[in-house]
């Protein structure tokens, strides 16, 4: 498992002032899990994960990896990076270009404080390059594989040492759509099947929905949300977060009051009945974040229930084919919704919406 | 052009007959350059190997068609010798210069040493303190006869022999090696920052450590970049002149440069048998540079430039970095402190005595006094003033148009001129003056024994410098910013004025000053070119040093070491404030 505490990391560029990249990061994983970071470029966490690596120094904090600790900012203590024992899978892939493939994956044995025998290097790196399905292609030079070869090779050699920790640097974003798309797939099995601890940085909201366990998504440096992918989507935790992460309406209004665990929001679409959340009280100016396809579309009115029930102008639809994909104005605000191919209301004519309290997302403005 | 009239066909008319115009223009100003290039570059090469067959000419004997030369410059013992100590001395020089500059490069790129700043500090200094002047300056600290070091060594411990002899092939690698190891650092540090830092982070996380991945990953990576450096460095050392010339000919250890000068100053001159020379030299140059360019063409197999901006790492040494820190100012003393502060000191001196505290008594200025009081002083100043300026400012302006042609027109036949231009990187300075000198003192001219020939040998020399200098500004103005010059009608000539021109500046300006520079300290080409009335600069040291005049070449040396100095400061201000390249 490994835990961050606290951790700080900052660049001092030579004559400029010093740029806090990641600040006061908290979370732990526990084996076998595979941990995301995700969030835009210029978040801090390739910083995050540069500073687990070992590759830069952080200026506060603690991590430990399966209780030791590899690095303390109190303790003093820093484990260069090549004694840490941590896999590394590069954004670039970092394939040498004077190796072959067999040479590559070989490299962390031959280095490795442990001897080995040739013999028991060679079983070894064949196994796993047979796990990545690049056995067939040993004696080639590395710089001749394709895209998709390089990044596996990467992974095989990140295994190869079997590490305590495995670390992916947006492993996928230099494959194409449809390969990256394959790869999340082996990525994720070949995760499930070892139980290797793993930390992944990503900017693709989808890989991290797709992968994780859990996700800590970043912002200017900080973690804003930590929680399972369905909790992150859900539920988002503040509007960076429900805006980050797919597509969404943001409604303002203002709490106007409520019973039990229901609360009454007046905002420019009309009343819509939310469920209630700590912290929010009456009179409270809040923004309430609506997934499109939680705006329930129908042809003609649909019984009276719990939803809030609101009629719109449809301005504009596309079709899909699993979907469609509306604008809709009601009451002059303009909501996206997602609806099923089997709504037939026109553009330029009246359509019914209904929201569940549910999938409204209460979050402070 | 008539373009009062608002009619569509009028205009149409005017623009055509403004491109009829500029066209003509554009030929006569590349002909002209065409033709320039080729004289300059081809005919003394043609003339030297016709030289080479032809026997000795005196008044009563024409020259005829002979091998004789080339049976005495190769036939020989001696001369295999000869071969053998050229070779020798290039590939010891070369390997010693990069052994250095690829261990700073590698510290000053990848560690965490203290003092960095001094490594790009460093590199300017072979500009600075010119070949003759470090040689010398390692005369007095080395020589078997009046070297500190050997009398320290005799005074403090009582050594009968001395310790060190400046006057052999190990005193020659050791000087010219020293003085070289900053090119080798350039070099091998940009190849160094062309690499993709996670190549080397991905080996770290592998658990490699730091030393392994410096020769398992990072020098391997730049070994066709090292290996092109060496070429570069082996070439430099085969035609370098003032070591051999001062170190090897007092004690008969030659090689080609120095055989070309002792042939040429002997009595009679013997003409053939340095053209011979020549040829040899020319043949291993030749070879040295098509490797190089061969090497350096074919790299993409190692190219590891991803363009993506990650701040190179920096590896934690520990406590080693206060031995590479050692290392690096145990240098700088050998190549800039040891050297300057032996000349400060001979240049106080009235007559030259090793430092000590009764010496300490004698100080005076006396020896700079003479020196600027010396006849022909500020004539000799000028002389080198005036062929810098002239040399650089031609230079910069003739290749400006051939980088244009080679690199913006599609005329066929433009990778000539580009070899043309190139060639003389494989010229040493002493077989340029040497194949000058025959050509114009055989097809007189007026030139011989004049600045003019000088500054011809100047340009030439020089005009690879300036191709490679405007080349790159070249290859960075976009094509459109042309064509909108001549769609708002502007002819060749003044595109090339009013846009070509202020384009290039920055690396105009940085080729201009690097020439300038690179001129004022040039001996191996003038040494053969000068004749009493317009010496230059180093012809002067030369000379101050050919008479004994230690106390005045130091002097002299001091004055000029300070002078390039602050050219160079002032520059470099300026430049920061002008955008000029770096230097």
């Amino acid at each position: 498992m490994l835990s961050v505490e606290n951790l700080s990391t900052t660049y001092q560029a030579p004559g400029a002032k010093p740029v806090l990249a990641a600040s006061n990061i908290n979370f732990s994983v526990p084996t076998g899990r595979l941990f995301t970071l995700l969030g835009p470029s210029g978040c801090g966490k390739t910083t995050t994960l540069r500073s687990i690596a070992g590759l830069e120094r952080p200026s506060k904090g603690v991590i430990k990896a399966h209780d030791t600790v590899v690095y303390s900012s109190a303790g003093n203590i820093f484990v260069a990076p090549n004694h840490r024992q941590f896999g590394m899978v590069f954004q670039s892939y970092a394939i040498w270009p004077h190796m072959t493939v067999f040479q590559n994956a070989a490299f962390p044995l031959q280095v490795q404080k442990k001897r080995l025998s040739s013999k028991d290097i060679r079983d070894k790196v064949m196994k796993v390059l047979a796990a990545v399905s690049l056995d067939h292609v040993e004696e080639r030079e590395a710089t001749r594989l394709s895209g998709g070869q390089q990044q596996r090779l990467a992974l095989a050699r990140a295994l190869v040492m079997e590490p305590r920790l495995l670390l992916l640097d947006e492993p996928l974003s230099n494959l194409d759509a449809k390969l990256r798309d394959k790869m999340r797939f082996e990525l994720k099995k070949m995760q499930r099947e070892l139980g290797l601890t793993t930390i992944y940085v990503t900017h693709d909201q989808s890989e991290a929905l797709a992968l994780s366990h859990e996700i800590a998504v970043m912002n200017e440096g900080k973690i804003v949300q930590i929680g399972s992918p369905r909790d992150i989507y859900e539920r988002p935790a503040n509007t960076f977060v429900a805006d980050f992460i797919g597509t969404t309406n943001f409604v303002e209004g203002t709490v106007r009051g409520g019973a039990d665990d229901r609360l009454v929001v007046d905002t420019r679409i009309g009343q819509l009945n939310v469920n209630a959340q700590p912290g929010i009280s009456i009179g409270a100016n809040v923004s309430l974040s609506i997934r499109p396809e939680d705006v329930h579309l129908s042809d003609t009115a649909p019984a009276p229930s719990s939803n809030s029930l609101f009629v719109g102008t449809v301005r504009a639809k596309v079709f899909l084919g699993e979907c469609q994909d509306f604008k809709i104005d009601v009451n002059e605000t303009q909501l996206l919704a997602r609806a099923h191919p089997s709504v037939r209301t026109l553009v330029g004519e009246q359509i019914h919406i209904a929201i569940d309290p549910e999938k409204c997302t209460v979050l402070a403005a | 052009m008539a373009v009062t009239t608002p009619d569509g066909s009028t205009v149409h008319t005017s623009l055509v007959q403004g491109w009829g115009r500029s066209f003509d223009m554009k030929w006569v100003v590349i002909g002209l350059c065409i033709s320039v290039v080729a004289w300059l570059a081809l005919i003394p090469l043609g003339f030297l190997i016709w030289q080479s067959f032809a026997s000795t000419s005196t008044a009563q004997v024409p020259a005829v068609f002979t091998l004789e030369n080339y049976a005495t410059a190769f036939g020989t013992t001696d001369s295999l010798g000869l071969m053998f100590n050229s070779l020798k001395f290039a590939f010891g020089t070369a390997a010693f210069a990069l052994v250095l500059g690829t261990f700073f490069a590698w510290v000053n790129e990848r560690t965490n040493t203290p003092f960095k700043s001094l490594f790009f500090a460093m590199s300017i200094v072979p500009l600075i303190i010119p070949g003759i002047l470090f040689t010398v300056s390692w005369i007095m600290l080395a020589s078997p006869q009046i070297g500190i070091f050997n009398q320290i060594f005799r005074d403090w411990f009582g050594l009968a022999t001395p310790l060190f002899n400046i006057y052999s092939l190990t005193g020659m690698i050791w000087v010219d090696g020293l003085h070289y190891a900053p090119i080798a650092f350039l070099l091998v540090t940009a190849a160094f920052r062309s690499m993709d830092p996670s190549l080397e982070e991905s080996a770290l996380m592998s658990g490699a450590s730091v030393i392994q991945v410096a020769f398992k990953i990072t020098l391997k990576l730049a070994w066709p970049a090292i290996l092109a450096a060496f070429l570069i460095l082996f070439v430099r050392g085969i035609e370098s002149f003032e070591v051999p010339a001062l170190l090897g000919l007092p004690v008969g250890l030659r090689v080609y440069t120095s055989a070309i000068y002792d042939a040429v100053h002997s009595y009679p001159s013997d003409i053939g048998l340095a053209s011979a020379y020549a040829m040899a030299l020319l043949l291993i140059t030749s070879l040295g540079i098509y490797y190089q360019s061969r090497l350096s063409s074919q790299g993409s197999r190692f190219s590891t430039v991803t363009g993506k901006g990650f701040r190179p790492r920096v590896s934690d040494i520990g406590r080693w970095r206060y031995a590479t820190a050692g290392i690096f100012i145990l240098y700088c003393i050998f190549v800039v402190a040891l050297p300057f502060l032996v000349l400060l000191w001979a240049s106080l001196q009235k007559y030259y005595a090793a430092p000590s505290w009764a010496a300490l008594h004698n100080l005076s200025f006396a020896a700079y006094g003479e020196v600027l009081a010396y006849p022909g002083f500020y004539g000799v100043v000028w002389n080198s003033a005036k062929l810098a300026i002239g040399g650089a400012t031609v230079v910069m302006l003739l290749t400006s148009v051939i980088c244009w042609i080679t690199i913006k027109t599609k005329i066929p036949g433009r990778w000539v001129l580009d070899m043309l231009a190139s060639l003389p990187l494989v010229f040493p300075g002493i077989v340029l003056g040497l194949s000058l000198m025959i050509f114009y003192l055989n097809f007189d001219i007026g030139i011989y024994g004049t600045l003019w020939i000088m500054l011809m040998a100047y340009v030439i020399k020089f005009l690879p410098y300036g191709m490679r200098y405007n080349s790159t500004s070249m290859i960075q103005i976009h094509k459109e910013l042309e064509e909108s010059a001549a769609m708002s009608g502007a002819s060749w000539f003044t595109i090339f004025r009013r846009i070509v021109l202020p384009l290039l500046k920055p690396g105009l300006m940085a080729g201009w000053i690097y020439i300038i520079v690179v001129s004022v300290r040039e001996l191996s080409s003038s040494i053969l070119l000068y004749s009493p009335g317009n010496e230059v600069i180093s012809i002067m040291i030369w000379e101050f040093w050919q008479n004994g005049q230690y106390i005045e070449l130091s002097a002299f040396g001091v004055m000029m070491i300070t002078a390039l100095f602050g050219f160079l400061m002032v520059v470099q201000t300026l430049s920061k404030r002008f955008g000029v390249k770096d230097v």
